[in-house]
């Protein structure tokens, strides 16, 4: 039955592509016992990769959530003057390559570049750099919350809100007890999607971050520096640990998503 | 007795609150997005048309640009097909891990595409358990862009799919149609917006795509280098006019399709598609 | 072209939809399926189409076996409630749609389409799309759709549910004129007691997956089978175990032997006719109906005491 064969055929290529390949990386790791890869994963190197990644993630992540849901009201609330250009803008960390990304904040903030030699006389590191990694991470996983909340805002109306004013609430406490709750599940899965992407990001940080083991390697380029160094169980182990991240993610996803876009 | 119309107020931070609220958010996006691009677009022109037309051209450039565009339409083709299939599987089907099947189907978004890289090279690579080499092959390259876009179509046509009205089908039955001209007359029409608008996301991810091609294709050059690894290669080998001119170049690619998208939804909604 | 359906079952989990069903549609008749919701008479007919699968039974076209055809190839022609029109087509392709699934030459297309546009009333429509006519014009175009295929069976699922009243009205009188002209024999599901009983010359009324009756308007009307008939298809009056109905209730403004008191706790002006509500001695609630000159004649008034008597009882064996 055609049934029958477009389920195997579909299901056959998400084997293929993504179930198997994913599976070999946790079994290769594990194949010879937990020792080798807890090891290459604790070393001062690995554990400072992660930490460096998690410590990026705190600060992008709620800086993009409070600007998000900025952005947002001011989109979907207000009205003023190039709305259409901010929301485009917003969009398009989505669609740039992130080599382009690090680059552009390379041109930025590198020695060569706009504010280089100012940056440099005041003897402040961005590039090569935590603040670099940190502005190119915060760029890429920018418009995750503004998109999730949009539609949510323009769902609700501002029925609601109009009922508080009626009852003598002013804007913030509005937003505060009105706004704030109602769009809460979509902040939240906005958050997921930023968080996700943040741990993930790589050609960005690649960038601009030097490389510098133990000092500018986050987990992902940690990952690719110990492949090219041919520590094959360090990559694999370091990839396994981001694997369960996305798992997790995806568990977290599923729990917050959308009601439109399940069954 | 007459009725008194009262407006109803819109709830309004103080004047001086909401300018706060405007001016920090758009302080926001400048610093993060808009200043950077505004030093990208600068330094493509610095050394003029000219400068950036020779740069564009040069041979290695011009090989890893086409390189990129053929790969990323292959991919946003295969995604047209594969996507759709599995947006079906997942949405008229029923069977058990169905669930897991919808959840996995965003692994490609929450996993890192360095380690995406990493795990199809493991699978298909030179210590491949099944003897399948494709590292530093373009065939790779396609492989590692199937990964990381597949979600896009998928995504965008589920929603349709759970809201296209089923009576429709139900009426082409009753008129004589197949289960095969149902779908071509009836199904196919209202999700090809949708159809669309998952492949040029795809597509638009796929012409940027950089951690899950590195280690898999070798980035060798004129064979297996991407638009994204010869602006990597540019900005080692500081030779900065180069990487921005590509770089110009698929962000105006980028646009173009971001563009294409908002026409593909504003001609859906217009015909209630 | 007549439709019998024997013995037909189906269960949605642990729910019986249709429990035994058995029915017959006479050829070139218009009967109508007449429930409550959940009574089954939808499913009942998707059965008949083909669009649902029964768990027992068989169903018959035309005298052919139809029982495990798929919907494609039982020669019937539906019209859904929602119009399940295709949106993305123009009214032309949506009604010439059957007749290009089976290949019919060009030509053949235009005319017959052209043909149906005139007879529901559509010409000039032609390359509009759905989302441009109303609702009544969508469902008339459904209609057309449905006929254009010179169906054995024109199966109707509650047409003119979504549709507001004015219309329905309209329509329901337009579907009879048709019916009268075209001779198809016709089943069509509905909830309305007072669309079936003005459309249709047969009514087979259904409850719980079960049916109650068959017959024709009247016969449901004067000689129902049981309580559930009788409440359903007039309103109706239940005074300890004998049903009455309120034309049947006798109004008086001076007692004889046989009447009770009562008083009038409301007047509901109809135009032609008054709905009285009263209050018997005993507490009993009842309702009568009389003509708009009954009711001056009496000079009938809220709080007024008026005798009464049941003109016609009914009882039904437990």
């Amino acid at each position: 039955m055609a049934r029958y064969a477009l389920r195997f055929a579909a299901l056959g290529y998400l084997a293929i592509l993504l179930v198997l390949p994913v599976s070999l990386v946790f079994w290769r790791t594990f194949e010879h016992g937990l020792s080798a890869p807890w090891h290459a994963v604790t070393t001062h190197d690995a554990r400072h990769a992660f930490w460096l990644t998690i410590l990026i993630a705190l600060v992008a992540v709620p800086a993009n959530t409070i600007f998000g849901v900025a952005l947002a009201i001011a989109i979907v609330r207000h009205r003023f003057p190039g709305k259409g250009l901010v929301n485009a803008i917003v969009d398009l960390p989505l669609a740039l390559s992130p080599v382009v990304v690090g680059f552009a904040l390379l041109l930025l903030y590198g020695r060569l570049g706009w504010f280089g030699p100012w940056l440099e006389r005041h003897g402040i590191h961005v590039i090569f750099a935590l603040p670099g990694m940190i502005l190119a991470t915060i760029f890429v996983s920018l418009p995750f919350v503004v998109r999730e909340v949009v539609p949510v805002l323009r769902e609700i109306g501002t029925e609601q809100e109009q009922a508080a004013a009626t009852l003598g609430a002013s804007g913030f406490a509005t937003f505060r007890r009105v706004t704030l709750p109602a769009i809460r599940w979509a902040v939240a899965y906005g958050v997921v999607l930023t968080t996700a992407r943040c741990l993930g990001e790589f050609g960005a940080v690649s960038v601009v971050s030097g490389h510098l083991a133990g000092k500018t390697e986050t987990a992902t380029l940690f990952v690719q520096d110990s492949f090219e160094s041919f520590d094959v169980t360090g990559a694999y182990a370091a990839s396994v640990v981001l694997a369960l991240i996305a798992i997790a993610t995806l568990v977290a996803m599923n729990a917050f998503r959308p009601k439109e876009e399940t069954r | 007795m007459a009725t008194r119309v009262v407006a109803l107020p819109v709830p309004r931070a103080a004047p001086g609150g909401r300018a706060l609220v405007h001016g920090l958010a758009t302080l926001y996006l400048s610093l993060i997005v808009l200043l950077p691009l505004a030093a990208l677009l600068s330094r493509s022109r610095v050394e003029g048309g000219h400068g950036f037309w020779e740069a564009v051209s040069g041979r290695e450039a011009v090989s890893a640009v086409k390189l990129t565009l053929v790969a990323s339409l292959i991919v946003a083709l295969v995604n047209a097909v594969a996507g759709t299939a599995l947006a079906w599987v997942l949405v008229r089907d029923r069977f058990v891990g169905q669930g897991l099947v919808n959840a996995l189907i965003d692994l490609p978004f929450a996993l890192p595409t360095i380690v995406a890289g990493l795990t199809l090279l493991a699978l298909y690579g030179p210590r491949s358990s099944v003897d399948v080499n494709l590292a530093y092959t373009r065939a790779g390259v396609v492989l590692a862009l199937l990964f990381v876009t597949l979600p896009f179509v998928v995504r965008t046509v589920q929603p349709t799919l759970i809201e296209l009205d089923r009576e429709m089908e139900d009426a082409a039955a009753s008129l004589g149609a197949g289960s095969f001209a149902t779908f071509r007359r009836i199904v196919l029409p209202n999700i090809v917006p949708a159809v669309l608008s998952g492949v040029a996301l795809a597509f638009a991810r796929a012409i940027g795509e950089f951690g899950s091609v590195v280690l898999i294709s070798g980035n060798l050059p004129f064979k297996t280098e991407v638009a994204s690894v010869f602006i990597y290669g540019q900005i080692q080998s500081s030779n900065p006019t180069g990487a921005a001119a590509i770089s110009v170049l698929l962000l105006g690619i980028s646009l173009a399709v971001l563009l294409a998208i908002g026409g593909i939804r504003r001609y859906a909604s217009r015909h209630d598609l | 072209m007549s439709i019998v359906a024997r013995g037909i079952t189906k269960r949605f989990g642990s729910f019986v939809a249709l429990d035994d069903v058995s029915v017959e549609v006479p050829t070139g008749s218009l009967t109508a399926l007449l429930g409550p919701s959940g009574s089954g008479k939808s499913t009942l007919l998707r059965v008949i189409a083909g669009l649902e699968r029964p768990d027992g039974g068989e169903v018959l076209i035309a005298d052919e076996d139809m029982t495990g055809r798929a919907p494609q190839r039982r020669g019937v022609g539906f019209v859904f409630q929602h119009y399940a029109a295709f949106k993305h087509m123009t009214v032309y392709d949506n009604i010439a749609f059957g007749l290009r699934i089976r290949k019919r030459p060009r030509s053949e297309i235009r005319e017959r389409v052209g043909e149906l546009l005139r007879l529901v009333q559509l010409e000039g429509l032609a390359d509009r799309y759905p989302a441009q006519l109303s609702g009544g014009q969508r469902q008339r175009m459904g209609l057309a759709r449905a006929l254009a295929v010179d169906p054995k069976v024109l199966l109707l699922d509650e047409p003119f549910g979504a549709l507001d009243a004015r219309v329905r009205k309209e329509l329901r009188a337009w579907l009879r004129r048709l019916h009268d002209e075209t001779h198809t024999t016709t089943l069509i599901v509905t909830h309305d007691q007072e669309e079936a009983m003005e459309v249709s010359d047969r009514i087979a009324l259904m409850n719980s997956g079960r049916i109650e009756q068959v017959g024709g308007p009247r016969e449901l009307y004067e000689r129902p089978a049981n309580e559930f008939v009788m409440s359903f298809v007039g309103p109706v009056n239940r005074v300890g175990d004998a049903y009455v109905r309120p034309h049947d209730v006798e109004l008086t403004l001076a007692p004889n032997g046989s009447t009770r008191e009562a008083m009038i706790e409301r007047l509901v002006h109809f135009g032609f006719e008054v709905r009285v509500e009263l209050v018997r001695d005993d507490g009993e609630r009842l309702s009568a109906q009389v003509t708009r000159e009954q009711a001056e004649t009496l000079e009938l008034e809220q709080g007024q005491i008026v005798y009464i008597r049941p003109t016609r009882e009914t009882t039904f064996a437990p």
